[in-house]
């Protein structure tokens, strides 16, 4: 155990761990020291000069080493100068004063620098309100100024960082937060000083501008109104928002947010999202978010939201009442019972999925997950468990990476496992193409596309990197769906699950599978009882179809025509999609800010979501109308309470037993502190108060019996001459229906691209930048010809949801 | 008398590998390496008195063994930054002695089990580095420098390392900021570099100077040098002497010398044989001395300067006479840290921009009384607070000029 140091802050006596910050140890006796570059989270730096106190040590006698008393107390020396308390760290004895008088002047000289260089445009400033100069300076700044203010130096105060952050210049107090959280936390150093002195300025070193997924971090962490991000920005006042809980819904890490809601004039009046603030669960996001997460959020508001039921009358649909809808759905499935199918994504909630499956089984139907991604049932037996947190993952500890790109997939994960790495955790990244993990990774392993399990296989031999695998203490795989469809990666997961059975890496918390998921609740889906089908188009042709939260239409042609092929379809979802152009009943749902609920993390985390903004037109929420659709269709399920919705889960699903949503709302004591008075501490992320969530228990640990499937030998596809082996990769920022309508990622998000090793394309006639023609399996579409110089000469690689359907590998000619 | 550091005074062409070697040179490295102990050589170094002649005068021995002996490996620099204005004594060592500074930087090296050194230049001294560059070939051509020296153990290489014209990377932790290739700012200290210096590991960091006493320590011994000087101030300086004396430059003396001896005696007396009035013993970053008749018969050490209200620094000595008014010298002050504050902490980089606005107006008739008070509130209120002593040396002259020389800031009351 860590050595206890005892020492005194103004006048109250505090025990902290040996290397703890004074500023630190203050906060543990609620003493708020004030700061600016000081983040709880970054290494200090001891630049802003703020947080000046008072700091005195016990006098030792140096002939008996013992303390010299005085009046029956130790007497305390105090060092000449004020100290910042953000760098020294504690020592038992210490006397700390951080109100004395000459503290007090200290603290306020420093104010009064930065003050003379600040603009003090708070009232049209976006962090006016949230400001921790403001709050500072309202609380101990000079009343008067004694610089002149025609002396002030004028600075840009529109300069674009890149496309999503911008810098006001003459805001900056030069404290380097973002510059430091971009090198030490973020790990990508795109931003820096220029200049010096009064001149220094904070510029973008990367092209395009700030080229980092987590930029918006830096616009919490800034202690004034330089950096905003181009989706707030004169957006609103801070104290006109309301705050509730949410759920990010990109991707399966299942960050923490704050949903920050206004009434909008131009928008009718109606109460729209205005950001997306993280909120601290240091078990899963910690206090980031991805941009991503930060500035997709707009698809809820999108001009297409369905906002009536509808029915095909005459080959045009027509808006409907919802009795009207509900009869003939429900009438529908009645009839057809066991010849219909109930398709579902991960985007919906678990409540969602869980009505739908018990639907689907008093139909005797088909409870199909929409993916092209397998192994979920694997990830139930031996995932993650109650009690794992990435972030305790360290020294002793492996984590491996396999078929993910996690930085495009899953930022925060990405950025979870690089810290592990950095705290001393093996980390071994097995990718067939170089990916922005394998710099931090102590091992990185390049396998062709298709011998994903001959790799996991090795990583079960007796090799350097197999050792440390098998040795460590704690070991997480995650595996994804990189150049893998269903087959591949249901494959891959076995293989995964199986190395990880063999080296007792199940059963107990920090160890496990984890799947890397397309969707937020594709975990929930698997751990209710929905698998994928692998052969989607027959197992739809002739069927009533019920499509809840997905847009096979739009995805994939064969799809389309699979579907065209059924004998009804009845889709349900929250935006005007081509699934629902063709559908012949259309049931408009709410979105997730628009009702309560609750996803399941990658990690098996089970967490809560709010309402944050009131229901589009006439839609409801998911299980409410598969509740509605059931009854008609003589299967009854909650469709009122969407707590008791999940009671009835629990009750049945054996992993979520005994949770309930009162649980998933406990809170803990966190640590660094944030969100409350002090934003200057850890910045503007709100607090948790609205519940961490609880993980699932795994099988292995409740004792079940583990049951793996065989691992298939893989045949891998070969091409011809002049053929190409086309495989699947992940792109954080796609057209998927939940990111195109946040125009401000245009950007980032791009024209398709297939990827070729630059002799492949000189092979081909092709140079970067070109447009080319690619085919495969009945599939065509238009690409941007990309160089990666990490990947063989045989494959292009094809991003997912760009606009061209790829499912699953494929031999494809690219023209 | 004879020279201690600037010998090629007395020996012509001793910057010539041959001349050196026959006039002694490289005896004290040859035995050092062959013969001697590190901690033998540091003793000797700590029992010679010899202090840092970069400014701050700390014990050069002392700071040898706090070298932390359980981190490996360990560096020298030596720092030849040279930036402080009135300062220009490491050059003249460097172009015309370069032997007996590389020959003292390589027994440094030895004491503290480093095998390799860094020679930090200012990057306007570019020629200088060449010159050095082709004086450390020769070194190691001559087996001076490389691997297993004189057939011991031992192995030395030495690097010099240009700046880019930065005041502050003549600060010891911005030096190695800027040596790893950073911006050239400085670290928060604790802890030092002989805990955690260049690449992280204990670094030993010494002025030029201070390094091309040391082969004549060993040559001498510790009595002979401290023989030298005074009980407080052991040894040579060589003071830059310069502003309003006929003949400034390089003078070397034992520290004891007064200021009238440097004045009168060494640098000729002052222009049309004004009085003196003011005295900077440590360049741009020095108090001002206010000069009497007593004043110019202080000795010249560490512990009579602080007496006078200043401090010795680098011995850069500035000397004002009645023709100057000391808002004109402040004001240049102030420009130059203004000019070379980094920006990293806030009471240097708001401070000396806020000091600076201020002074302009004074020196543009634009002031008031009350705004001599501000400025000298303002520097005051810089103390203490920075994050290095760029920031309090911005101060120095400001507070000491207007406190000492308040009729050269008579200004008219606010109206």
């Amino acid at each position: 155990m860590t050595k206890q140091v005892t020492l005194t802050i103004d006048g109250k006596q505090t025990t902290v761990p040996e290397g703890t910050l004074v500023v630190d140890a203050a906060k543990t006796v609620g003493i708020d020291i004030p700061v600016f570059c000081y983040h709880p989270k970054m290494e200090p730096v001891g630049m802003c000069r703020m947080c000046l106190v008072e700091v005195g040590r016990p006098v030792i006698d140096r002939a008996t080493n013992q303390v010299v008393m005085e009046n029956g107390q130790p007497k305390i020396q105090f060092l000449p100068k004020l100290e910042t308390a953000c760098t020294n760290k504690v020592e038992d004895g210490m006397v700390v004063l951080t109100q004395s008088e000459k503290a007090k002047a200290g603290q306020k000289s420093t104010l009064e620098f930065l003050l003379t260089s600040h603009p003090l445009d708070c009232p049209v400033c976006d962090k006016g309100g949230e400001c921790p100069l403001q709050n500072l300076t309202m609380a101990h700044g000079p009343g008067q100024s004694r610089f002149l203010y025609d002396e002030k130096m004028h600075l840009a105060k529109h300069v674009p960082l890149g496309e999503l952050i911008w810098l006001d210049r003459e805001r900056c107090i030069q404290c380097a937060r973002c510059i430091r959280f971009q090198d030490e936390i973020a790990g990508e150093s795109v931003l820096g000083f220029d200049e010096r002195g009064r001149s220094t300025q904070i510029v973008s070193i990367s092209d395009p501008g700030f080229d980092s997924v987590f930029s918006g971090n830096t616009t919490d962490i800034c202690p004034v109104g330089a950096l905003t991000t181009a989706d707030f920005r004169f957006g609103a006042r801070p104290w006109e928002l309301q705050a509730s809980a949410s759920i990010c819904t990109q991707c399966p890490v299942g960050c923490n947010t704050t949903l920050n809601t206004r009434r909008e004039a131009k928008e009718d009046g109606e109460i729209v999202v205005k950001r997306v603030m993280p909120r601290q669960n240091e078990e899963v996001n910690e206090i980031w978010l991805c941009d991503k997460g930060r500035f997709a959020h707009h698809y809820t508001e999108s001009k297409v939201r369905l906002t009536k039921p509808m029915v095909r009358k005459e080959d045009k649909l027509a808006k409907v009442s919802w009795k009207t809808a509900l009869d003939l759905a429900g009438e529908k499935l009645g009839e057809a019972k066991a010849k219909s199918v109930v398709l579902a994504s991960g985007r919906l909630s678990n409540e969602d999925l869980f009505n739908l499956k018990a639907l689907a089984d008093g139909l005797g139907a088909q409870a199909i997950l929409y993916s092209d991604m397998g192994g979920g049932d694997l990830v139930a037996q031996v995932g993650m468990t109650q009690g794992s947190n990435l972030g305790a993952l360290g020294k002793g500890d492996a984590i491996v990476v396999i078929a993910s790109d996690l930085y495009e997939e899953a930022p925060i994960w990405w950025l979870r496992v690089k810290q592990a790495a950095e705290r001393g955790a093996t980390l071994i990244v097995a990718n067939p193409r170089a990916t922005k993990l394998d710099r931090f990774a102590t091992f990185s392993v390049r396998y062709a596309y298709g011998d994903e399990i001959k790799t996991v296989q090795n990583l079960g031999r007796k090799s350097k990197i197999g050792d440390a695998f098998a040795k460590a203490n704690n070991a997480v795989i995650f595996f994804g769906s990189e150049g893998l469809g269903l087959n591949g990666s249901t494959n891959l997961a076995a293989a995964c699950a199986k190395l990880l059975e063999e080296t007792g890496h199940i059963g107990k918390p920090n160890n496990g599978l984890i799947g890397v998921w397309q969707r937020v609740n594709d975990q929930g889906a698997w751990e209710i009882g929905f698998q994928p089908e692998a052969d989607l188009a027959t197992a739809l042709k002739g069927k009533v179809v019920y499509v809840v939260g997905a847009d096979p239409t739009g995805d994939d042609p064969a799809l389309a025509k699979a579907l065209n092929g059924a004998k009804f379809v009845i889709a349900q979802d929250i935006l005007e999609t081509a699934t629902t152009e063709i559908a012949d009943v259309v049931l408009p749902a709410q979105a997730y800010n628009e009702r309560e609920g609750t996803y399941t993390s990658g990690e098996r985390r089970v967490q809560r979501f709010y309402p944050a903004v009131p229901v589009t037109g006439e839609a409801r929420p998911d299980f409410v109308i598969t509740a509605q659709v059931a009854k008609q269709a003589g299967v009854i399920m909650e469709g009122i309470s969407v707590s008791i919705a999940f009671d009835i889960l629990a009750a049945s699903v054996k992993s979520f037993e005994d949770l309930n949503y009162a649980k998933l709302a406990e809170v803990k004591e966190q640590w660094p502190q944030v969100g409350r008075s002090e934003l200057y501490y850890g910045g503007t992320t709100y607090e948790n108060k609205q519940g961490l969530g609880v993980q699932l228990i795994s099988g292995a640990q409740r004792g079940e019996t583990v049951s793996l499937p065989k691992v298939q030998k893989e045949t891998a596809l070969r091409p011809k001459e002049k053929e190409l082996l086309a495989v699947p990769i992940n792109k954080l920022y796609d057209r998927g229906l939940t990111v195109s309508p946040a125009e401000l990622l245009d950007q980032r998000v791009g024209e398709a691209t297939v990827a070729l090793h630059p002799t492949a394309a000189e092979n081909l006639g092709l140079k970067a930048g070109q447009r080319v023609k690619i085919s495969f399996d009945g599939v065509s579409g238009e690409a941007v010809v990309k160089l990666d110089e990490s990947i063989s000469t045989g494959v292009a690689l094809v991003p997912r949801s760009m606009g061209i359907a790829i499912r699953e590998p494929a031999l494809a000619k690219v023209k | 008398m004879s020279y201690v550091v600037l010998r090629h005074r007395d020996i012509p062409g001793i910057d010539k590998l041959d001349v050196y070697e026959k006039n002694g040179g490289f005896a004290a490295w040859k035995k050092v390496v062959t013969g001697m102990k590190p901690e033998d050589v540091t003793k000797t170094v700590k029992d010679s008195g010899l202090r840092g002649r970069g400014g701050a005068g700390f014990p050069t021995g002392m700071k040898w063994s706090f070298m932390d002996n359980k981190n490996w490996p360990h560096y020298v620099v030596a720092n030849a930054d040279e930036s402080e204005p009135g300062t220009f004594k490491d050059r003249e060592i460097m172009e015309k002695n370069p032997f007996q500074f590389l020959e003292g930087l390589a027994i440094a090296s030895y004491a503290v089990g480093a095998n390799v050194s860094y020679v930090y230049l200012r990057g306007e001294f570019w020629p200088v580095a060449a010159i050095l560059d082709e004086k450390i070939a020769e070194m190691e051509k001559a087996g001076y420098l490389g691997n297993k020296l004189f057939g011991t153990e031992y192995s030395l290489k030495i690097f010099t390392h240009l700046g880019a014209g930065a005041y502050i990377c003549g600060e010891e932790s911005a030096m190695l900021e800027s040596l790893e290739g950073k911006r050239g700012q400085p670290r928060v200290r604790p802890p030092f570099p002989a805990a955690v210096g260049l690449f992280g590991k204990p670094t030993l960091i010494n002025n030029v100077e201070t390094f091309t006493n040391v082969p004549m320590i060993l040559s001498n011994g510790a009595d002979w040098y401290k023989g030298m000087g005074t009980a407080d101030s052991a040894g040579v300086k060589v003071f830059s002497l310069s502003g309003r004396v006929r003949k400034p430059g390089n003078y070397e003396l034992p520290f004891g010398t007064t200021f009238r001896q440097l004045i009168y005696e060494h640098g000729g007396g002052i222009l049309e044989g004004r009085p003196v009035k003011a005295i900077m013993p440590a360049g741009a970053s020095s108090s001002l001395i206010v000069v009497d008749d007593k004043t110019l018969d202080m000795q010249m050490d560490y512990a009579t300067v602080r007496t006078l209200g200043a401090d010795l620094g680098s011995a850069s000595v500035i000397i004002l006479d009645d023709t100057i008014s000391i808002d004109w010298v402040i004001n240049k002050t102030i420009h130059f840290f203004r000019h070379e504050s980094c920006g990293k902490c806030t009471p240097c980089r708001e401070g000396t921009y806020w000091m600076q606005t201020i002074a302009d107006r004074m020196k543009h008739g634009q002031a008031t009384s009350d705004d001599v008070d501000l400025l000298r509130n303002v520097a005051l209120q810089m103390r203490g607070k920075c994050l290095c002593p760029l920031g309090d040396f911005s101060t120095m002259a400001v507070v000491t000029g207007i406190e000492r020389f308040p009729q050269d800031f008579k200004l008219p009351v606010k109206a």
